[in-house]
């Protein structure tokens, strides 16, 4: 026993003592096993890819190479401190966990380490409020934001008027799921609907007493906030329940491709609330397939490009990079501490033009991130699946969310952490 | 042929009766502990208190803990996971109600509040044995969870349901929240892992500890020699739940910072914790510290050979881990099925002989 221990802690002190020197890093705490790997996957594959294809064509950011060095946390808190742990010495310059639970763990021991937390559409709601969560960024829209865009396509399709509907939200029984219910209780006192919230617990791989109390209830819409196997549980579910699959809309997080895929053609009509492009037709995916799949250095199988998940995590590279572009420019320097990283999400700028630029036109919103906004425009719109395509389509433009409902939440809630922690309110 | 206890002579009843009596043993234990106290805590860093040493030692105290019930009164519960979250929200109720008060203080205090929940899921025991036993301290498991998440009280009314650790400091040196040095969340850990340890020792071999195991052993034979099972079985959810509430408390305050309770207390827990006393060894405690090792150490460490120094994909790696680990555990239990306690204890026998063994 003795010398097994010991020689495991002879060995693991040489693995953790190998920092990649001289790059750009920006650790990805991905997902590939576990039940939420069918979400995990794809973002991870798209945020590599992306980082890949800077350095492939552009010789990485300002002439830096870049890295994402992996590591698996099976969307598990302890490994993803673990994670956190291990990439941090390496130079890491953002954290993108894509966990909420892991976002928690993380944003009091990022702001301690001077090291930026970037959350785009999940985490901390509240981390929208620059003033308090200096080192957390959720731009450029967020779970209430969501809700509010889940919300404003309900009203639109019920011609104007929600007074009188009954609308029932299935949520994972997290923090993540947990995040819509206040703004959604705002939102029915403000629109006059009826609200009831139906927990799914981890994994949710059994709904059917869920299922069957929508059946009993007869809610006019269903609002999912699902990830990993939940979603495809639950549009099963809802299949054979014959529930209506206009009415059913989920969050970005619960509108993948693999998310309708089992459900065959039931699922055609299921909607979801996205904040970015839909499909592969932005010039940004012909140069990954050129310079990333046909090279030969796809992240995992290299089948994911396009698919909805996968956007995302290029979105979420893409601006990583930008903000990673700015701080270069702001400091004059082309290696950017994790200092330097911060001052640049705080001064970034998206710019249509920008967009045009980098290979994706209109694929997401034009924004400014300044010290009290963190979170961006809160923008989104409206996706609908259609299975015998194959593919998401958008329905909807780009709307706004209702900040005037949202804007008080977010300033209650982060002043209550303030509170909590002694947290004194930059920006002034 | 220097393992032995040949010219070792004791003078007193007291010696003759101590933990280690060889000894090579108690050299080397003053060694871990000189080493534990005073050279770790110079050398350590965040990612070794907490990727090893942080969760090592709180799931030791909570194998402990697990391993009084289960080990030594025979009790099977598979409740553990809900038991520390009773210590970690009791702690995180208190840290917050009472921000004056020390956060030790908190953290016994949360191992009370959980011995005495422990006392009342502990009381079916008196009637069910075995497999309904195990089946009624599930129910304890899924129930606790539940009240965690349904109940906004617990954790004060936040959006998310999450708990949020807020900084205390012990004489002045911050141990919770994200501004601890990596020291001193090892050493707040670390003194209470080896006080406890002390305590469960020295409880399971006297008097209490005899009751403990003759209820094990028999409990009709334990009742006609005047063991009163009753006490005997609640006495040992009480302390079991007292541990496994400090554990609890602990891995919310200390290690983790920020917990929910279906997250970090699920059923998962109660079986990791199972499984650790199972692989170390049932009624031991140098096995509690050894099935913790090896359930917290082995991935870990897995992972950086795979990852970091064979530079495999991560979702192989993690594949690969689960089942190495998986046959590892299959593997030891076939080779012993006692547990890698007894794998030592049959060492240390073989040692006494070596180099002679006829």
């Amino acid at each position: 026993m003795k010398y097994t221990k010991l020689a495991a802690a002879s060995v693991t002190a040489l693995m953790v003592a190998t920092p990649v020197l001289a790059d750009l890093v920006f650790p990805s705490l991905s997902y590939r096993t576990g039940p939420y790997a069918a979400g995990g996957i794809p973002y991870a594959d798209g945020f590599a890819d992306y980082f890949t294809l800077l350095n492939e064509r552009d010789g990485g950011i300002g002439g830096v190479m870049t890295s994402a060095p992996e590591c698996e946390t099976a969307y598990n808190t302890e490994k993803g401190v673990e994670c956190y742990e291990a990439t941090k010495g390496q130079g890491a310059l953002a954290y993108n966990p894509l966990s909420t639970g892991i976002t928690y763990q993380l944003i009091p021991k990022v702001t301690a380490d001077d090291i930026p937390l970037y959350t785009p559409g999940y985490g901390r709601t509240s981390a929208a409020n620059g003033k308090v969560f200096s080192h957390v960024f959720n731009f450029p829209a967020n779970y209430w934001n969501a809700a509010s865009l889940a919300v404003n396509h309900l009203k639109e399709v019920s011609g104007g008027d929600l007074t009188g509907k009954k609308i029932a939200l299935v949520y994972h029984n997290s923090a993540y799921g947990k995040e819509p219910i206040r703004t959604l209780e705002e939102l029915s006192e403000k629109h006059g609907f009826e609200f009831t919230t139906i927990p799914v617990d981890h994994p949710g791989q059994e709904q059917k007493a869920q299922w069957l109390q929508i059946r009993r209830e007869r809610p006019d819409f269903v609002i999912m906030y699902g990830w990993g196997v939940m979603n495809q549980v639950a549009i099963q579910e809802a299949a054979n329940i014959r529930f209506p699959m206009e009415n059913f809309i989920g969050v970005w997080w619960s509108g993948g491709d693999h998310d309708v895929a089992p459900a065959g053609d039931a699922a055609t009509g299921y909607k979801a609330v996205t904040f970015h492009g839909v499909g592969s037709d932005y010039p940004v995916f012909d140069d990954i397939q050129k310079y990333v799949v046909d090279a030969g250095k796809a992240a995992g199988n290299g089948d994911n490009i396009g698919k909805a998940i996968y956007n995302r995590g290029v979105y979420a590279a893409m601006l990583l990079a930008e903000a990673a572009r700015t701080a270069q420019e702001i400091h004059g320097t082309p290696d950017i501490t994790s200092s330097m990283m911060r001052d640049g999400m705080e001064a970034l700028e998206i710019t249509e033009e920008r967009m045009a630029e980098l290979g994706m036109p209109g694929f997401g919103p034009t924004f400014t991130v300044t010290c009290e906004n963190h979170g961006g425009p809160g923008t989104g719109a409206i996706q609908q699946w259609d299975a015998a395509a194959g593919t998401w389509s958008l329905i909807s433009d780009y709307g706004p969310s209702d900040m005037e409902v949202i804007q008080p939440l977010i300033e209650e809630d982060s002043a209550a952490y303030a509170a909590e922690n002694n947290i004194e309110p930059r920006c002034n | 042929m220097f393992y032995r206890e040949a010219g070792d002579f004791k003078t007193s009843y007291r010696d003759d009766s101590q933990t280690f009596p060889i000894r090579l043993d108690r050299m080397g234990y003053y060694v871990l502990m000189f080493v534990a106290f005073l050279v770790v805590p110079f050398f350590i860093n965040d990612y070794w208190v907490n990727a090893v040493f942080a969760p090592f030692l709180i799931y030791a105290i909570a194998a402990l803990g697990l391993n009084i019930l289960t080990g030594y009164a025979g009790q099977v519960s598979l409740g553990t996971g809900g038991f520390m979250a009773v210590g970690a929200y009791a702690c995180y109720k208190l840290m917050t109600g009472f921000p004056e008060v020390s956060i030790v203080i908190h953290i016994i205090l949360a191992g009370g509040i959980t011995a005495i929940v422990g006392v009342a899921f502990g009381l079916p025991s008196l009637r069910i044995k075995g497999f309904y036993l195990a089946v009624a301290t599930l129910a304890a498991q899924f129930f606790l969870v539940w009240l965690f998440n349904k109940v906004p009280w617990f954790y004060n009314y936040s959006a998310s349901g999450q708990i949020n650790a807020p900084e205390r400091s012990v004489f002045g040196v911050i141990v919770t929240g994200p501004n601890t040095e990596a020291w001193a969340k090892y050493m707040i850990c670390l003194v209470f892992v080896v006080v406890l340890a002390w305590v469960a020792r020295n409880l399971t071999r006297g008097m209490m500890g005899r009751k403990w195991m003759g209820i094990r052993d028999m409990d009709i034979a334990a009742e006609i020699i005047g063991v009163n099972p009753l006490m005997a079985k609640l006495s040992a959810f009480a302390v079991s739940s007292f541990f496994v509430g400090i554990a609890g408390a602990l891995f919310f305050a200390v290690y983790l910072g920020a917990a929910e309770a279906g997250e970090a207390f699920g059923i998962n827990k109660s079986f990791l914790i199972l499984f650790m006393i199972i692989i170390g060894g049932l009624g031991s405690i140098f096995g509690s510290f050894a099935g913790a090792a090896f359930m917290v150490l082995m991935p870990v460490f897995l992972k950086n050979v795979l990852v970091g120094g064979m530079g495999w994909p991560t979702d192989l790696a993690a594949h690969f881990e689960f089942m190495i680990v998986g046959g590892l555990i299959v593997l030891f239990l076939i080779v012993e099925p006692h547990g890698l306690a007894q794998l030592w204890r049959l060492t240390k026998e073989k040692l006494r002989l070596w180099p002679f063994p006829h």
